[in-house]
């Protein structure tokens, strides 16, 4: 028996959010000390991960754990941990906005800078790391019914990180409207995945919730064909896919700035991932039915998505917004259904969750500094916090996809993949990566080097140690990857093997 | 004639009789301050007693037993011990209990009820099941109306023992119709005697509804549900989660046995009836709690509807929709009797019941709003607590059973749900105290309180994340309706 290393990188949050909860509420140092304590060692720990997946021979699942949970039939529920190539990246993603995060969130006893989490921070790290171990428990489970429970693990946290510790004007209403909406589509999805365990006994005899096993069990045509629907929208709700994008933008606005770079971070790709993993690999028929839809939904976001950015003037929105349009990038990899768009739509979601952290990161330090998100209301940031602006321009060179950026290696192939089944598609689609180049650059300018404003003169200080550790981090993971992309398209490559065997053999 | 399996079949009941009665002799001679006490005793020998007939009163085959009036089997069994459990808890939520706390009545009442709980759930024969469902309510009428001087309690005995009377009046009429018809009381010659040749459709379609609508007064189903809210409000609130919980319980166990075992021949009606009434429940339980503001009102009508969820898995008539029903049950269990239970610890310090007196709780006692979430959370069906993994079972076996539409309902009900309990979570988390004071206003727990509070709450995420030997246990007890 090997070291369990997925089952400590998952089930580590649960207990380190269950001590700090029971240390003493005035402990904040303390309890922001075993947070970050908690952090690295995920971090490395996936880290790890992703290393040894890497430079081993990048073959299926591995570190694969399995215990019997439940095997009373007609039920059989286990706990079978496992990466690929696909869910190895973002294992590594989750552990560095668990890490990037809890640093932005440190806070400090400093009055006239609000920034971190200053009110109640013992509960905040507890429910960030209940999120941060659902994430985990999502990405490495190969068990649909521990997918399921993990997801909504981290789907409730949010309503009270949002409504607690969010945005005053706008939190109750974005929080409940998030938590409604990803409820609905999580049980939604449950329908389909309830009446998929069903039909397999029916087909197969074969009891379990297991996924590899899933794959074999002879749905029909006309099975996938009505199930897919459900099954994947449901969970692309969370990968924010227009039309049922709307959640989004409102609930990035709405939360507090580690929160943020979670929810765009890490969990859109959970719903991203978990429509590829249910969807698509199990129904690949119904995928190939419905490929058509998934791509103009997508093709709509990523150009509505970048189109609403561009006229934002709430900072925060606008990378909102830009998000909704990455995301869209991603579902158009995967609506590609080839193994050239699905790797795209794998680094991608690296990449677009490395780098809207990053966004989400800075915007939130320049919040705590200057109380305005207003872009009209800002500039000269650059002179301040010369260090935020220059992860600010890396990040939006990765968004605007500049080669020798991850946003490159990501965005190219999904263009590529989308031009071998649609050519119109892709032509469309890339108008976005004109509005995105348009807003980025505007928002540098005004946002960094225009003259700073009069009434902020004075009172506006530079980012602290923790924050340039954080935004170097981030910056760190797009330049290597934009550098050498062998160190993760190889990788994704064979997670995309895995699922082109599916879609080929159906 | 009495033998060992016949003393152990019946050991749980004789152990809460010596409890009850040890309680009626040593009460009397108590200080009025240590009266309180009482609640300790019961609490406490209750748990002795579980665990006594964890000893030596499991169940090996299922046998019939004292002339075919009490089934000993799983099912039975595992019930019993959920509805101790519950009274425990509920003995310790009444200790603090200002008005009721120090009067052994209480205690003995709730003892009272519970053997006939117990009894419900292993009944066997007809009269056996009416007399045990009488025991178990009509102390349950005297506790929702025990607090003589408040006229809201007063209204909850009276209004419960109306409908409740009402309700069992026309179950005994539909029982006696069951014997006019098969010649027999007992359950299991019912079935072979009442086929479908011997007895028109409509003719079991009238019987199903009479049994039904004394059952459906029990789990507080649509449309027999008036009484609920009412009386949930105006009884003293331990009694209240009492009632939501264990006594609902105890109902489902005999729609269980009663429908699996009796009406095995006109499965597809009853099936169709129950659905309907369980999408009812469930649609009228959710809409209606929606615009409550007071809390326990809104645990009424959630309870209504927690109803409707737990049918669904009756309605599957399959060993594992009894099986989900009965893990459904453990689950709920714990989570409302938890629920009600802080309900009851914040009332007693600040005497508020309104939604938006909660404001602040969290503030006031994070821990107190730390059992809130998990309570609520688990209502709404969200892992790693209990309520999540019951839903999905019952689900599942909805889907097993081709009832995918009441599947659908009950998910639709699930998202309603999720708003209202959030919206609670919502003033404990997010709103505060007018005057932003609350370090002022501490809302301290007693011990009792501590104790059975703790116990449920790891028993709300216990059943939630280990649920392999529960649900076991659940599945040994449906294999014996088979």
């Amino acid at each position: 028996m090997n070291f369990p290393i997925l089952s400590v990188i998952t089930f580590l949050p649960f207990a380190a959010g269950m001590l700090i909860l029971m240390m003493p509420a005035n402990r904040k140092n303390e309890t922001r000390a075993v947070a970050l304590a908690t952090a690295v060692i995920d971090l490395l720990l996936s880290a790890w991960v992703y290393l040894q997946y890497l430079l081993n021979d990048m073959q299926g699942y591995q570190f694969v754990e399995k215990y019997q949970w439940l095997n009373i039939p007609p039920l059989n529920i286990a706990l079978h941990f496992g990466v690929d190539g696909m869910s190895a990246p973002l294992v590594l993603l989750t552990g560095i906005v668990m890490f990037t995060g809890v640093l932005i969130s440190w806070g400090n006893d400093d009055p006239h800078i609000m920034a971190g989490i200053q009110d109640r921070p013992r509960e905040f790290f507890a429910f960030l790391f209940l999120l941060a171990g659902g994430v985990f428990g999502v990405f490495v489970s190969l068990n649909l019914f521990m997918l399921f429970f993990f997801y909504e693990i981290a789907v409730f946290p949010m309503y009270l990180l949002i409504a607690i510790w969010g945005w005053v004007k706008t939190r109750e209403y974005a929080a409940m409207k998030l938590t409604l909406y990803l409820f609905i589509g999580s049980v939604v999805s449950l329908v389909g995945v309830l009446v998929m365990y069903w039909t397999q006994y029916q087909n197969t005899g074969v009891l379990s919730f297991d996924m590899l096993e899933m794959e074999n069990a002879g749905f029909s045509a006309t099975f996938q064909n009505i199930w897919f629907l459900p099954v994947f929208l449901g969970f692309a709700v969370l990968g924010g896919i227009w039309p049922f994008h709307n959640w989004s933008p409102d609930g990035h606005v709405a939360a507090p700035t580690a929160v943020s770079m979670f929810h765009a971070g890490v969990l859109m790709k959970l719903g991203a991932f978990a429509a590829l993993r249910v969807g698509v690999m199990l129904l690949p028929q119904g995928a190939q039915h419905w490929s058509w839809l998934i791509m103009t939904f997508a093709g709509v976001a990523v150009v509505y998505g970048a189109y609403i950015a561009f006229v934002q003037t709430d900072l925060k929105y606008m990378i909102g917004f830009s998000s909704v349009s990455h995301m869209g990038l991603v579902m158009l990899g995967i609506s590609t259904l080839n193994a050239t768009g699905l790797t795209g739509a794998g680094v991608q979601m690296f990449s677009h969750g490395v780098m809207t952290a990053l966004f989400f990161a800075i915007t939130g330090m320049i919040y705590d500094r200057s109380h305005t998100r207003m872009i009209p209301e800002l500039g000269g940031m650059a002179k301040i916090m010369p260090f935020a602006a220059i992860g600010f321009i890396i990040g939006g060179l990765v968004s605007m996809g500049m080669p020798g950026f991850s946003g490159f290696i990501a965005e190219f192939p999904i263009f590529m993949g989308v031009w071998g089944e649609q050519w119109l598609v892709a032509v469309i689609a890339s108008i976005s990566i004109v509005i995105t180049a348009a807003y980025i650059m505007i928002n540098i300018r005004k946002v960094f080097f225009a003259p700073l404003p009069e009434n902020l003169e004075g009172h506006v200080g530079d980012i602290t140690v923790l924050d340039k550790v954080a935004i170097t981090t981030l910056c760190l993971f797009m330049v290597v990857i934009g550098l050498f992309p062998s160190v993760m398209v190889p990788m994704v490559q064979t997670g995309v093997e895995n699922i082109m065997r599916l879609l080929g053999g159906a | 004639m009495f033998t060992t399996t016949t003393f152990a079949s019946i050991l749980p009941e004789i152990l809460i009789l010596t409890i009850g009665l040890l309680v009626l002799i040593l009460e009397p001679f108590w200080k009025d301050e240590q009266k309180r006490s009482a609640g300790w005793l019961t609490a406490g020998g209750l748990l002795v007693a579980m665990i006594v007939s964890l000893l030596f009163g499991r169940p090996g085959e299922p046998v019939a037993v004292l002339g075919g009036m009490i089934r000993f089997d799983w099912l039975g069994f595992f019930l019993k011990m959920l509805f101790m459990f519950a009274a425990a808890a509920t003995a310790l939520l009444l200790m603090d209990h200002e008005q009721a706390g120090k009067r052994g009545e209480a205690y003995v009442m709730l003892l009272a009820s519970l053997i006939g709980m117990n009894l419900m759930a292993s009944s066997a024969d007809l009269v056996m099941l009416y007399l045990s469902i009488e025991t178990a309510s009509i102390p349950l009428y005297v506790l929702a109306g025990f607090l003589l001087g408040d006229e809201r309690s007063t209204e909850a005995g009276f209004k419960y023992f109306l409908f409740g009377a009402m309700a069992s009046t026309v179950m005994l009429y539909g029982f006696s119709l069951l014997f006019g018809f098969s010649g027999t009381t007992d359950l299991y010659s019912i079935a072979a005697t009442l086929t479908s040749g011997s007895i028109s459709p409509l003719l079991a379609f009238g019987v199903v509804t009479l049994v039904l609508v004394g059952l459906g007064f029990k789990v507080s189903a649509v449309p027999f549900h008036f009484w609920a809210p009412d009386v949930y409000q105006g009884a003293p609130t331990p009694v209240a989660g009492y009632l939501s919980t264990a006594s609902k319980a105890a109902g489902f166990a005999v729609i269980l046995r009663l429908f699996f075992i009796a009406f095995p021949e006109f499965t597809g009606m009853w099936t169709m009836v129950l659905a309907v009434l369980s999408a009812v429940s469930m649609t009228v339980g959710n809409l209606l709690a929606l615009p409550q503001t007071n809390i326990k009102r809104l645990l009424a009508y959630s309870s209504i509807s927690h109803a409707g969820y737990a049918m669904i898995g009756a309605v599957a008539f399959s060993q594992f929709g009894a099986a989900s029903v009965v893990f459904y049950l453990a689950a709920y269990i714990a989570t409302n009797l938890l629920a009600f239970g802080l309900v009851m610890a914040f009332s007693r310090v600040t005497g508020l019941e309104e939604i938006t007196d909660y404001a602040g709780l969290s503030r006031r006692n994070p821990l107190l709003g730390l059992m809130m979430l998990a309570a609520f959370l688990s209502l709404a069906g969200m892992p790693p607590f209990g309520g999540f993994v019951a839903k999905v079972f019952v689900f599942a076996a909805g889907v097993q059973a081709n009832y995918t539409w009441l599947v659908i309902v009950g998910i639709i009900n699930s998202i309603i749900g999720v708003y209202y309990y959030l919206n609670v979570l919502k003033y404990v988390y997010l709103y505060r105290l007018p005057n932003q004071d609350e370090e002022n206003h501490p809302v301290p727990l007693t011990q009792p309180y501590m104790i059975a509070l703790v116990i449920l709450v790891v028993g709300v995420i216990v059943v939630g994340t280990v649920f392999a030997p529960f649900f076991n246990w659940s599945d040994a007890g449906a294999l014996n309706l088979f």
